[in-house]
């Protein structure tokens, strides 16, 4: 036996000190903020020692994009712009999130979505004298049926046959695109080009700048109705989860499915129904979107904002009204980005930004303390 | 004192966590060739003392001797460097791979060519010479806990420990290996090893222990006590700091009406087998009815079925004469008969407090709620009406004694008492007909299980009937009115008035009919 025995290994040389991490019995309310602001702040500085690096000058740089994003109600209507549909879609993925069902498919409920609320102009359902009271529910109905339909496949198939929702509603986001293409290219078609002819006035979501007669500070800003679509189903979302017999049912399973089921928690019919609203939340981000801004049915609608949404959930710790500020942040970087440089530093700037967020996540959790190496380790 | 060298001396050791001081000048001796049992309350700071020892926590203060030198330990392989291992109470196996694979992992020999034939001769010599028998060739995922525990222990052989620190060995094993851990133990120390054997278990302490060191609140309150000058009795107190009563005051059961009835019960296990081969019992109001039985004989199968979280193959179950389990039984299946049963005033304390019984991230309110979220008053319509949750949660909190800072605290935080106190406040306060008590006081420590017994107790006199299923007898048979055994899925009969040794016998398959047929128990 002593013949198989492991010589003791010497080890390399050690730091003097070493890090500690202990987990944290108690998270003070503040200190969340706290951290995350800081991550914030520390993204900022890493970024513009990249700038600095690079050769660019920082501070002018986060001054412009600053500037291009809140400075003035022009770039600041833009910027909501940008951030309304990330408010749905970072909603309908805190939703599904607080259960732990993985819907990556927001990009493809947000396409349906849009499908839906077209079918009703361009079929039409409804001829384009109809007044938008009736003309813009009835778009937001059908954008959001389309969307929990979209949602209902990959649920139904989780609760019924275990299918994994990751890989059902991904694949679904191919379909979903391809299915709003055949109707761009082939039923809708303006003569021939890959867009549908544009709505009718009827069909689109007031905008601040059509009330630019009565108040002329509104002329030309684009904020339109969505937003308000946002606000509202971010306040309901917050019910749903932390108020209502239904969002406790959701928390719990998401926590531990075992001990729902223990409480007598049909999970099965949870999951189908957690995963339709959490589409028709994308599907009423589509909506919105090409009826507030696009005003026509076409391929590039989304710059993957369904995938922006599961960041803006993550970011937002699934918070639904923290996700208003987040999506904020969001649409900003979006309308800075396209500002200063078309990819490159706003790009870099939200990567730098996640990771650092994610990573602070430690600081949450573990209490980090720096002792002194004894000697003769 | 003796002129025996000492393997192991802790002097002053101090450790601090945020918020608690877990050893406070904290000293403890090891001799050569003893077994010496590390005894006290759960946070008492019986592990983290051991796992400065095993190089896992640097202590904050003292310093440790190794055979009589100074040593510094950073690392568990630090420690097995100077002969001390620890083996903890979830074992750091990989199931997929072999015995002697999961010894040799992380050594620096064999180098690149396994070999693996030459070192499973080696470990099954060094298996058979301290009476650890198991095939170096297994799958780990093959072996049972108890055989698992064995390649623990060679693991920490094969590194050479002279020390071996076992943190609550005997809690994870059935009756009968524990038996054979002690023969292993007995036998290590025989060949000079030393053992440092961490309990809460008295009993078990007593067979096993050469000398006792008991601590509580991270300060030690006996020191290296001869297991022959002291007493279950003196021990407790030292380890709570008051009297335990271990007799209860019990007042005589009076039995009501029949609430509880299985007629021929058969279920199965996660693994499509017969759990349950035909169980017929019977609970009435106001008593408590004992289900003895070595762990894995249908008891959590059983349990299952009577809450509904487990379909029945055959049989009936009856809930004040209703069938609402198989047979006759109509009505929904699943999540739906879950909630009918929890309506109807079936409560379920689980086996697995963590795994079942709570959602760890979830608020003490959240969890109180559980079972009651339906209902008035927490429910108003579609919304929980959370001031009522919050008051709810902090009436339970009063008068069961829950620790915890505030109500809105995750209940990952809360020990193991303290979850089991707001298990017990939840399903107690529903004021139930029927209770299943799974493992009630299955790793608390003594003054929590005490007031666990007396809770039971209360609900036994305001009329409840419960079945109790415990693996500890004393507690089962101090507890209960009447004690049913179950093996392998049947029961072997209903006894009152029985020795330990009886229900010992019908543990390991035989009928209480040819017990006394034999002579072997009164009839």
């Amino acid at each position: 036996m002593t013949s198989l025995e492991s010589k003791p290994r010497r080890g390399p040389w050690k730091m003097p000190f070493e890090i500690h991490l202990e987990p944290r019995m108690d998270q003070p309310r503040w200190l969340g903020w706290v951290v995350t602001l800081g991550a914030v702040f520390l993204a900022f500085f890493i970024g513009a020692i990249v700038l600095k690096l690079g050769g660019g000058q920082p501070l002018r740089a986060y001054g412009f994009m600053v500037r291009a994003a809140f400075g003035n109600s022009g770039v600041l209507s833009d910027t909501i712009v940008k951030a309304t549909p990330l408010i749905l879609v970072g909603l309908a993925c805190t939703l599904a999130f607080s259960m732990k069902l993985w819907n990556i498919g927001a990009e493809g409920q947000f396409f349906l979505g849009a499908f839906g609320a077209s079918a009703v102009v361009l079929t039409p359902l409804l001829p384009p004298e109809t007044s938008p009271w009736l003309m813009i529910p009835a778009m937001m109905i059908a954008g959001m049926l389309a969307g929990a339909l979209w949602g209902f496949i990959p649920g139904f198939l989780k609760a019924r046959f275990n299918v994994n929702e990751i890989i059902s509603t991904l694949m679904l986001n191919y379909v979903a695109v391809n299915w709003n293409n055949f109707f761009i290219f082939a039923v809708w078609t303006e003569g021939g080009f890959q867009m549908s002819p544009k709505f009718p006035l009827t069909a689109w979501l007031p905008r601040l700048t059509d009330y630019a007669k009565q108040f002329p500070e509104l002329r030309g800003l684009t904020t339109h109705l969505g937003l308000v679509f946002g606000l509202v189903a971010a306040g309901i979302v917050w019910w749903i989860l932390f108020r209502s017999k239904w969002g406790y049912e959701i928390r719990l399973v998401g926590d531990n499915p075992r001990a729902a089921r223990y409480a007598g928690i049909n999970i099965a019919r949870n999951t189908v129904l957690v995963m339709m609203l959490s589409g028709g939340l994308a599907g009423l981000a589509g909506m919105s979107e090409i009826s507030g801004v696009v005003h026509r049915l076409q391929g590039a609608i989304s710059p993957g904002y369904g995938f922006s949404g599961i960041i803006v959930a993550w970011l937002a710790k699934l918070n639904p009204i923290a996700v208003i500020p987040v999506a904020i942040l969001f649409g900003a970087l979006i309308q800075a980005g396209r500002e200063i440089q078309p990819s490159g530093v706003p790009k870099m700037i939200q990567g730098i930004v996640l990771v650092c967020l994610i990573a602070s996540d430690l600081l949450l959790r573990y209490r980090v303390r720096v002792v002194r190496r004894p000697r003769g380790a | 004192m003796s002129g025996v060298p000492l393997a192991v001396e802790m002097r002053a050791i101090r450790k601090r966590f945020p918020g608690v001081l877990a050893n406070d000048d904290v000293d403890f001796e090891l001799r050569q060739g003893e077994i010496h049992a590390l005894l006290g309350e759960n946070g008492a700071g019986k592990s983290t003392l051991m796992n400065v020892l095993s190089g896992l926590y640097r202590q904050d203060g003292g310093a440790i001797l190794v055979n009589g030198l100074p040593v510094n330990l950073h690392s568990p392989r630090d420690a097995i460097a100077h002969g001390i291992g620890m083996i903890h109470q979830h074992f750091m196996l990989v199931p997929t791979q072999s015995v002697t694979e999961n010894i040799l992992l992380g050594l620096d020999q064999p180098r690149f060519l396994m070999r693996l034939a030459a070192y499973e001769r080696v470990i099954a010599d060094l298996g058979a010479q301290y009476g650890l028998h198991v095939d170096p060739r297994s799958k780990i995922w093959q072996l049972s806990v108890g055989e698992q525990q064995r390649v623990e222990i060679l693991k920490m052989l094969y590194r050479g420990a002279q020390v071996l620190i076992m943190d609550e060995p005997t809690a994870v094993l059935a009756p009968q290996e524990i038996e054979g851990l002690f023969k292993t133990l007995r036998a290590m120390v025989a060949e000079g090893k030393s053992i440092i054997f961490i309990s809460h278990k008295l009993h078990e302490v007593m067979a096993i222990a050469d000398r006792i060191t008991v601590l509580r609140k991270g300060k030690v309150t006996a020191s290296g006590v001869p297991a022959t000058e002291t007493s279950k009795g003196e021990l407790a107190r030292l380890m709570v700091g008051r009297e335990v009563l271990f007799h209860l005051e019990k007042k005589p059961s009076n039995p009501g009406v029949l609430v509880l009835e299985l007629q021929d019960l058969q279920a199965e296990n996660d693994k499509g087998l017969p759990a349950l081969r035909g169980v017929s019992l019977q609970v009435r109001s106001g008593e408590i009815v004992g289900l003895a039985g070595i762990a894995g004989n249908g008891q959590s199968e059983l349990a299952e079925v009577i809450t509904g979280l487990r379909p029945a193959s055959g049989g009936q179950v009856l809930i004040d004469g209703k069938a609402c389990i198989g047979g006759q039984a109509r009505g929904p299946r699943s999540s739906g008969l879950i909630r009918r049963l929890i309506r109807s005033g079936v409560s379920h304390i689980p086996e697995d407090r963590t795994h079942v019984g709570t959602a760890p991230n979830l608020s003490v309110t959240d969890n109180v709620i559980m079972k009651s979220y339906r209902e008035q008053p927490i429910a108003r319509g579609w919304s929980i009406d959370s001031a009522q949750a919050r008051l709810r949660a902090s009436a339970l909190r009063e008068s069961y004694e829950i620790m915890v800072p505030t109500i809105e605290t995750p209940v990952r935080l809360l020990s193991g008492g303290n979850l089991q106190r707001l298990i017990l406040a939840r399903e107690i306060s529903s004021q139930p007909r029927l209770m299943i008590a799974m493992q009630p006081t299955r790793g608390l420590d003594v003054g929590a299980i005490e007031g666990v017994h007396h809770l039971l107790l209360a609900q036994r006199e305001a009329g409840a009937a419960i079945l109790l299923v415990s693996e500890e007898l004393e507690e089962l048979l101090s507890l209960s009115d009447r004690v049913y055994v179950i093996y392998a899925g049947e029961i072997m009969g209903e006894v009152r008035e029985a020795e330990a040794a009886t229900i010992g016998l019908m543990m390991t398959g035989s009928h209480l009919s040819d017990l006394v047929r034999e002579g072997a128990a009164p009839a």
